[in-house]
């Protein structure tokens, strides 16, 4: 016996489930996913802040309306990376691009044509942004690295648009044995112009297959962005995947990983620079559903204005997943008094012999690193830049491309200066 | 080169220098010594621009020129120098970089043309050479993991390449060992010459035996109670501090 609570819908429920009820005949493929993941939307709505995993991003009063399918473009400049095979997308559309020896690209209905399945990288986990993208996805590419082959790719994402209007696309990367990929995903588009996104890149990783993942958020400001990893890891697969944030208004990016295969290692990091008012919350699931994984997160955040950051990562060992070892850091550095910053580590540990750490901090530039700096002759706005550019280099500095890691740092200490001007 | 006058300085309301007066010639070393709780380390915080302090009274004139209102890194530029008792350490910042970033701002203030690489290279090769400083220590975050005494090395390396004509080195021989002693004194032992000046701040006399002083200084209680010559320095090891802190309160 219990009271039975029927959660009110709200107006952008409603839009969202009348235009899937219009939209699905039209979808391409994958029909049955769609279904399943938007029956799940249907039960659960969307999260309000009493959904502890959106606690602190309440999706229920922030997406009020969802935007309509943006429209073809034309493709607005992006990001030019040396060494990379480039993949263009504009408003989420693949606009082709070179192929590469060892890799195949198709577009996403293709792929769904030929039976390929979305959701797999997720695991035991189910989200409900996963699941609107995995509804709705109807642009994106399917990616396949054969066994044992080297390929570096960049997925430069431009949004052209002039209104409000949602871009959904889907990326499944499969890597098969032993192949390596350094995978680029650059994400640029207008400022002052709400557009919604709701990205998802699966990337399944087979054994021994090493994975370097970087993802550059450098959307309009007044952009939502919804951004989503998941990956799966076979035996001995190295995965290694780091975001720099630092466009949007609203952004959400999770990442889920699912040990697979014995002896795989993951590395998961972010950094994330806010001002004025930007949200952006990075939210981890971390699953060790076998033994023998290793998994390093570290976050670093900086925020500015009366910005808010959130941090939640969350390490799950299951049962038989013996020597784990899991460490796990996230810190942030307040620029203002209004400035803010959540953290909530959370360790689901089943299974005793297993290293587990983690650890939160919050809190000002140091004064007395920053008197030291001056002691030396560096103006405060100098020695100030230089302590946020280490902080953050800490997490940029692994990244093994030296032309894509200056690019990076160039952006963070842009960033300072532009605080400096404003 | 350096004089303070009647200098009155504040922390959280709580009186640590009272009156103090000081003058240090160009060319000249010259040494404090005190007790612990003395004000020494107030001193050479308030003089490098800390903002912590409140100067409720006095000036300081670094030839001729008042820089209480000015911002520490102007003092800098102006030619003053602080080894810190206790050297900050500064993660993710390669030594390299924080000594170039440096030797350009205090060039930039001056007009100068920053060094080439290649001559930048060469100058902190030479200077770290000299203070038996290892190259790949400079490859590593300022500071992070160096021992004591390699903490203390790298602050004379910044004040070699630095060139300051007033240096205060403030209690410079704490957690030192002898070896690490003799080299950071002959390290400043090489920059001694007519146009440049140090204020050398100890508790102890053994310094002083490494590094000659002109004039010895005795401060208790937030001000300067004895000046003379290094016969002081002797007198103190000797009987303590004892008299003074009597004499100061």
């Amino acid at each position: 016996m219990g009271a039975s609570v029927v959660m009110m819908r709200t107006p952008a429920e409603t839009a969202l489930i009348e235009r899937f009820n219009a939209e699905k005949a039209g979808l391409p493929g994958a029909a049955e996913a769609r279904a399943e993941a938007f029956a799940r939307f249907e039960k659960s709505g969307l999260p309000s802040k009493r959904v502890e995993s959106y606690h602190y991003t309440d999706l229920r009063s922030l997406l009020r309306n969802p935007a309509p399918v943006a429209a073809d473009a034309v493709a607005a400049k992006t990001l030019k990376l040396k060494g990379f095979r480039r993949l263009g997308f504009t408003n989420g559309r693949w606009q082709g691009g070179e192929s590469a020896p060892g890799v195949s690209v198709k577009p996403l209905a293709d792929a769904y044509a030929e039976g390929l399945v979305p959701g797999l990288g997720m695991g035991q986990s189910s989200d409900v942004v996963v699941d609107l993208n995995t509804a709705f996805a109807r642009d994106g590419v399917a990616i396949e690295v054969e066994a044992g082959a080297e390929a570096r790719l960049h997925l430069a994402f431009s949004e052209n648009v002039a209104s409000a209007q949602s871009i959904t696309p889907r990326v499944i990367v499969t890597i098969r044995e032993g192949a390596s990929l350094v995978l680029v995903q650059s994400h640029e588009g207008p400022n002052a112009v709400a557009y919604q996104v709701n990205e998802m890149v699966e990337l399944r990783l087979g054994s021994q297959a090493k994975v370097e993942h970087i993802r550059l958020n450098q959307s309009g400001d007044k952009a939502m962005v919804l951004s989503n990893i998941a990956a799966t890891l076979g035996e001995e697969a190295e995965l290694s995947t780091t975001q720099l944030a630092l466009g949007g208004e609203t952004c959400r990016h999770q990442v889920f990983v699912t040990y697979q295969g014995e002896n795989a290692k993951s590395a998961i990091r972010g950094a994330t620079l806010l001002k004025g008012e930007q949200h952006h919350d990075s939210t981890l699931v971390v699953d060790h559903a076998v033994p023998h994984g290793e998994s390093r997160e570290l976050f670093r955040t900086v925020v500015d204005g009366t910005a808010q950051g959130v941090f939640q990562g969350k390490i799950i060992v299951r049962p038989h997943a013996q020597k784990t070892d899991g460490q796990m850091a996230s810190n942030a550095l307040l620029l203002s008094d209004e400035a803010g910053m959540s953290n909530k580590p959370e360790l689901e540990i089943f299974a005793d012999d297993v290293l587990c750490a983690h650890g939160a901090t919050c809190g000002a530039l140091d004064e007395n690193q920053l008197f030291y700096l001056q002691a030396r002759g560096l103006p405060k706005q100098q020695a100030e830049a230089l302590l946020v550019e280490a902080f953050i280099g800490e997490v940029l500095e692994p990244i093994s491309d030296e032309g894509l890691r200056d690019v990076l740092a160039g952006l963070v200490s842009e960033w300072m200066q532009a605080r400096v001007v404003a | 080169m350096l004089e303070i006058k009647n200098l009155h300085v504040e922390i959280d309301g709580k009186k640590i220098l009272n009156g103090l007066n000081l003058k240090v010639n160009r060319g000249e070393v010259a040494a404090i010594m005190g007790p612990n709780g003395s004000g020494k380390s107030t001193l050479s915080y308030v003089v490098a621009g800390k903002e912590d302090y409140t100067v409720t009274e006095g000036e300081i004139l670094l030839d001729g020129v008042n820089i209480l209102e000015m911002e520490p890194h102007e003092r800098a530029h102006a030619g003053l120098f602080l080894a810190f008792q206790y050297p900050l350490e500064i993660p993710g910042v390669a030594t390299m970089t924080f000594l170039k970033a440096a030797l350009n701002a205090q060039a930039k203030s001056r007009g100068e043309e920053e060094l080439s690489p290649g001559d930048f290279m060469k100058k902190v090769r030479a200077a770290s050479a000299k203070l038996g400083i290892n190259p790949d220590m400079l490859k590593r975050p300022l500071n992070v993991g160096f021992s004591g005494g390699e903490k203390k090395r790298m602050e004379i390396l910044q004040m070699a390449l630095l060139e300051p004509k007033m240096a205060i080195l403030d209690e410079t021989d704490s957690g030192l060992d002898i070896d690490a002693l003799r080299i950071v004194a002959e390290g400043v032992n090489a920059q001694r010459d007519p146009n440049h000046a140090f204020l050398v701040i100890t508790h102890y006399q053994r310094l002083l035996d490494h590094i000659r002083p002109d004039t010895v200084h005795v401060m208790a209680a937030g001000r300067i109670v004895k000046s003379g010559g290094p016969e002081i320095a002797l007198e103190l090891e000797e009987r303590g501090y004892a008299e003074y802190i009597g004499a100061a309160a």
